[in-house]
């Protein structure tokens, strides 16, 4: 029943989600690709919007994807399922917390969570490259297609803004769409 | 009970207001609620606070979720906890669910779909940008560096499951520091 796999799905990914922000998109990229729900194209365009809007990435995309395969009460199901770990947790450690905070368990643990979330992110921007220049698959004629060569030149310039001139992420989303907008008409002019 | 009640709903109310207003979710959400439930209010101190930042780290789950429970309890109880927990995720849930119509209808118009060809590779620059800022806040050692390049290649080039990647990583790490303690104890 989708009601049941949407709060499942989300429960595992709340779970294992260490550190907040995009760590959870190794996971959300593996479940949720893997069960059919989203394309990662339409992860990413959901990142924008998730940068846009206000409130947690999780909870944004918990919400999204349930909405689209279970209207709202797939939403309900979801959103639940990915607070309810954490819920659940910290209730738990708040009444132990002292012990929590001095155990050489949790501290050990952190010392291999920290860095496997920077790995497994990596994969997760490669994947997301693959999907922006290589949708179409590998070929020369892909190299020097008009939307790999626009592609290519808004990421630099995304790029940039982030991290030289630190622009506002909802800004740098406001520029890439007006740069995509601007190469999709023009395209016809220049491939004539 | 009317002063309990009256907590409840003032929890809600500021978490409420706390996940309506914060752009780019987790940590950008800490200073709000420092300044909110710490200064405004005091129901919690700004060691607390601290405290708050450092479990939510090491506990699964979202930073939003798990310091908007952590306060709540802290503050009221189990019941306060959900009041704050339901108030920070609320805002999302309704503005998402109305957003994600919207979406649907204009996907298929060309000027949208020109706008997300853009968008895509600026998302890459932002992604990369967060993934940067955490490589950066991340403790440096040999092992840290085996496992972030370990994790990669076999999420990268293979189908193992993530959740096995993640368990391994924090076994490895226990397993590692109980070493290195032991070696230190000697």
């Amino acid at each position: 029943m989708i009601y049941f796999e949407l709060f499942y799905t989300f429960f595992a990914i709340g779970l294992f989600t260490f550190g907040g922000g995009y760590a959870m998109l190794p996971l959300i990229q593996e479940r949720v690709v893997a069960n059919g729900w989203m394309e990662v194209s339409q992860i990413m365009d959901f990142i924008a919007v998730s940068e846009s809007t206000p409130g947690p990435f999780a909870i944004n995309i918990a919400t999204y994807v349930g909405t689209q395969m279970g209207g709202v009460f797939g939403a309900v199901c979801a959103t639940l399922g990915v607070v309810l770990p954490s819920f659940i947790v910290i209730l738990i450690v708040a009444r132990c917390y002292e012990k929590f905070k001095s155990s050489r368990l949790v501290a050990g643990a952190m010392t291999g969570l920290r860095p496997v979330v920077i790995g497994l992110i990596g994969s997760a921007v490669l994947s997301m490259a693959l999907e922006v220049f290589f949708s179409a698959g590998f070929s020369l004629a892909v190299l020097t297609g008009y939307w790999f060569i626009v592609s290519l030149i808004i990421a630099a310039v995304a790029m940039v803004l982030m991290f030289a001139v630190k622009l506002h992420p909802v800004l740098l989303i406001l520029i890439s769409a007006a740069l995509g907008i601007g190469a999709g008409y023009l395209e016809p002019l220049i491939m004539k | 009970m009317k002063e309990k009640l009256k907590r409840f709903l003032t929890l809600f109310a500021v978490f409420f207001k706390i996940g309506a207003f914060t752009f780019g979710g987790g940590y950008a959400m800490i200073p709000l609620i420092e300044r909110e439930v710490a200064e405004k209010y005091g129901w919690i101190s700004s060691q607390d606070m601290l405290d708050i930042i450092a479990i939510a780290e090491s506990t699964p789950g979202p930073i939003a979720i798990n310091s908007a429970t952590f306060v709540g309890y802290k503050t009221a109880g189990v019941i306060g906890a959900a009041c704050a927990t339901l108030g920070v995720v609320l805002p999302s849930f309704v503005i998402i669910s109305v957003i994600s119509y919207v979406l649907t209808q204009f996907q298929e118009l060309k000027v949208v779909q020109f706008a997300f060809n853009g968008i895509r590779a600026g998302v890459l620059a932002l992604i990369f940008k967060a993934l940067w800022s955490m490589y950066k806040k991340c403790p440096k050692s040999l092992f840290a560096y085996i496992v972030m390049a370990l994790s990669f290649v076999i999420a990268a080039f293979t189908n193992l499951n993530v959740i096995f990647i993640i368990i391994g990583a924090a076994i490895a790490g226990i397993i590692t520091s109980l070493v290195m303690a032991r070696r230190a104890a000697k």
